[in-house]
C-alpha cells in the first residue's frame, strides 16, 4: 500500500468519525451515526496494519491484544448498568489517557518505527509534539481515575482542598514546560519519565478539589482532554485519522464543559479551581417560616389521578434509587386515566450530560416526552402537578428570586409554579450544593419523604384503590 | 511553448512523488507522516513544512466538531461523550505500529499495553452506545 493510499484512508476514517458524531442530532439517524464510527475504526486499524506489514510475531501480538482488550471491553458494555454510566464513561477516559502515554512511550523507545528520528536523535518538533500529547494523557489518566472513584462512590464527593494548592498546581505546570524543554536538549528518557509524573501527580491535584455536584463539568473536560491528548499523538505520528479524531473530541468535551457550566451558571475557571459543594450552609434565622407539608403516597396519588398535566422532574437521586422503572409506571397509569404527562430535564440534573435521558430512554419512556429546559419551562404554570424526583438544587427557586444565595443566576426548572409541587426526598437536609430550598416551605409544596423508588411504586399501588 | 499550468502541476506532481519514493527509500519502516508529509513539501515547492498542512487540518477539525457537536441533542449527549471515548481510541493505530514493526524489545512492551487499553475502549465504547442508542424510542401511536 502506497503511503498516499494509506494517507487517503486515514482522511476517509476521520470523515466517517464527523458523520459519527453529526448522527447524534437526532435519535433516529444515531444508530447509523454509530454504524459510521465502527467502519472508521475498521478503515483506520486494517489500513495500518496494510500499510505496516507486521512480521509474524507481531501480528500474532496484535491479535491477541486487540482480543484481550476487546473481549473485556465488550463484557463491560454488555454487563453495565445504566445508572453506572457516568463512572464508566470516566473509566474509559483513563484507558485513553494510559493508552497516549503508552503510544508515546512505545515512540520514545522506538522511534523508527514512527519515522520521526532515531534512538537520541528525535526530531525536536515530535517531542514537543509528544511531550503534551503525553502530559495531557497522563492528566487525563489520574484525573479520570479520581472522578471515577467520587462517581461509584468510592471516594467522598467532598472536596479535598490541599493548602496552598493553587502554589503547587502552577508549580507543578511550570515544571512540566521546563522539562519538556529538558528533553527536546538531551533527548533523554529519564526526563520523559518525569514528564509523566509529573503530569500524573497533576491531573490528581486538578480533580481532588472539585466537589460532586460539579462532576457534569470534569467528565466534559476529562473527555475534553483525552480528545487534545490523542491529537498530540496525531501530530507525532503525521496521522491524519488521530489528529481529526482529537480535534473533534476536544471540541465535543469543550462544548458539553460549557453547556454544563451555564446550566449552573458557573464559570469554568471557578469549578475548576473548586472547593465547590460539601460545605453545609448552616440554616440562618431570616425570617422565613420553615414549616414544611408533608404529604402520603395516598394524598399524591389523589392529586395526581385528579390532575390534567403532570410534570415529572428527575435527578440524580432517581439514579441512586433506581427509580426510573417505577417512574415510567406511574405515568403509564396517569397516561390511562387520561392524564398528560411530560418530564422536565435539567442540563445538570445527574452525574453526567444528558444521564437522565439515558435512564429515562432504559425505562422505555418515549425520547418525545422528555423535554429541556428552555422548552418545558413555561409550561409549569399550567402544569396541576410538577412530580420532583431527586432533584433538589435545580428546582432552588432562591436561585431566580434570592441575590445572596451561592446559587443565584442558575437556569431552575419553574416547579414552584405547577399547582401542586410533590417533592420526593429521603430527608429534609440540602442538596449537594448544601443551600438550603426555599421550594420545600412554599404552600403549593407537598414533601413526600422517603426513597424515590418506594414512594413512587407506593403512590402506583394507591392509584389503583 | 510556454508550459501551461497543467504542465507545471504534474511537473511538481512528479517532484511530489520522487520525494515521497525518496523517502520511503529512506527509512524502512517509512511512517505515513514523513511520507504525507514530504507530499506535501514536494507539492508546495518545498517552502512549507508539512506540519504546517497537519496544523491546518486540525485547525479545521476543531470548527467541524464546533458546529456538529453543537447539533447534537441535548438527550443524546450521555451517547456522544461514550461515542467520542471509542473514536479517540483511533489512537490504537500507534500501539499498532508499535507492536508490529518495532525494534525494541521495551517499545513493543508498551505498544501492547496501549493495544489492549485501547482495544478495551473500542469495543467497550462503540457496544454501550449501541446499547444505549437502541433504547432511544419514539412513542408508539
Amino acid at each position: 500500500m502506497s503511503a498516499n493510499l494509506a494517507s487517503f484512508l486515514y482522511l476517509v476514517s476521520g470523515v466517517l468519525f464527523i458523520m459519527a458524531l453529526r448522527g447524534l442530532s437526532h435519535p433516529t439517524t444515531s444508530r447509523k451515526g454509530n454504524l459510521y464510527g465502527m467502519v472508521g475504526m475498521g478503515i483506520a486499524i486494517v489500513t495500518t496494519l496494510v500499510y505496516a506489514t507486521p512480521s509474524f510475531g507481531g501480528f500474532v501480538l496484535i491479535v491477541a491484544g486487540i482480543a484481550i482488550g476487546g473481549g473485556i471491553g465488550a463484557v463491560i458494555a454488555k454487563r453495565i448498568a445504566m445508572t453506572a454510566m457516568p463512572q464508566l464513561v470516566a473509566a474509559f477516559h483513563s484507558l485513553v489517557g494510559l493508552a497516549a502515554v503508552m503510544v508515546a512511550a512505545a515512540a520514545m523507545y522506538a522511534p523508527e518505527s514512527f519515522g520521526i528520528g532515531t534512538l537520541g536523535a528525535i526530531h525536536a518538533q515530535a517531542l514537543v509534539e509528544m511531550s503534551l500529547g503525553v502530559a495531557i494523557g497522563a492528566v487525563t489518566f489520574t484525573g479520570s481515575i479520581i472522578a471515577f472513584l467520587k462517581l461509584d462512590g468510592r471516594m467522598s464527593g467532598k472536596p479535598i482542598l490541599l493548602p496552598m494548592r493553587h502554589i503547587i498546581n502552577a508549580s507543578l505546570a511550570i515544571a512540566l514546560v521546563v522539562l519538556i524543554i529538558l528533553l527536546v536538549t538531551t533527548q533523554s528518557t529519564t526526563i520523559f519519565w518525569l514528564i509523566v509524573a509529573a503530569s500524573l501527580v497533576l491531573g490528581v491535584l486538578i480533580i481532588v478539589p472539585i466537589g460532586g455536584a460539579d462532576m457534569p463539568v470534569v467528565v466534559s473536560m476529562l473527555n475534553s482532554y483525552s480528545g487534545w491528548a490523542a491529537a498530540g499523538i496525531g501530530f507525532t505520528l503525521g496521522n491524519l485519522a488521530l489528529i481529526i479524531t482529537g480535534a473533534l473530541v476536544g471540541s465535543s468535551g469543550a462544548i458539553l464543559s460549557y453547556i454544563m457550566c451555564k446550566g449552573m451558571n458557573r464559570s469554568f475557571i471557578s469549578v475548576i479551581l473548586g472547593g465547590f459543594g460539601g460545605e453545609t450552609a448552616a440554616a440562618s434565622d431570616d425570617g422565613i417560616d420553615r414549616t414544611v407539608k408533608q404529604g402520603s403516597a395516598d394524598d399524591a396519588a389523589y392529586l395526581m389521578a385528579n390532575a390534567q398535566k403532570v410534570i415529572i422532574v428527575p435527578g440524580y437521586g432517581m439514579a441512586v434509587a433506581q427509580a426510573q422503572h417505577a417512574v415510567r409506571e406511574l405515568a403509564d397509569k396517569l397516561k390511562a386515566a387520561g392524564v398528560e404527562v411530560k418530564y422536565a430535564i435539567h442540563p445538570v440534573a445527574g452525574r453526567m450530560p444528558g444521564h437522565m435521558n439515558v435512564l429515562l430512554a432504559e425505562a422505555q419512556v418515549p425520547y418525545d416526552e422528555v423535554f429541556e429546559l428552555e422548552d418545558i419551562n413555561s409550561e409549569f404554570a399550567q402544569a396541576d402537578v410538577a412530580y420532583v424526583i431527586g432533584a433538589n438544587d435545580v428546582t432552588n427557586p432562591a436561585a431566580r428570586d434570592d441575590k445572596s444565595s451561592p446559587i443565584y443566576g442558575m437556569p431552575i426548572l419553574d416547579v414552584d409554579k405547577a399547582r401542586t409541587c410533590l417533592f420526593v426526598k429521603r430527608s429534609l437536609g440540602s442538596g449537594y450544593a448544601g443551600i438550603d430550598n426555599t421550594l420545600f416551605y412554599k404552600d403549593g409544596t407537598m414533601m413526600l419523604l422517603g426513597d424515590a423508588k418506594k414512594m413512587t411504586d407506593d403512590i402506583v399501588k394507591a392509584m389503583d384503590h | 511553448m510556454e508550459p501551461t499550468a497543467l504542465e507545471r502541476a504534474l511537473d511538481q506532481l512528479d517532484s511530489a512523488v520522487a520525494s515521497v519514493r525518496a523517502a520511503m527509500e529512506g527509512m524502512q519502516a517509512a511512517d505515513v507522516a514523513d511520507a504525507a508529509g514530504a507530499l506535501a513539501h514536494g507539492a508546495s515547492g518545498g517552502a512549507i513544512d508539512p506540519f504546517v498542512f497537519r496544523l491546518a487540518i486540525f485547525v479545521l477539525a476543531i470548527f467541524v466538531g464546533y458546529y456538529v457537536v453543537w447539533s447534537v441533542t441535548p438527550a443524546l449527549h450521555t451517547p456522544l461523550m461514550s461515542v467520542t471515548n471509542a473514536i479517540s481510541s483511533v489512537i490504537v493505530v500507534g500501539a499498532l505500529l508499535a507492536v508490529g514493526i518495532s525494534a525494541s524489545g521495551l517499545a513493543t512492551g508498551f505498544g501492547f499495553v496501549a493495544l489492549v487499553l485501547a482495544s478495551v475502549n473500542i469495543f467497550g465504547g462503540f457496544l454501550v452506545t449501541s446499547r444505549m442508542l437502541a433504547m432511544y424510542k419514539k412513542k408508539d401511536k
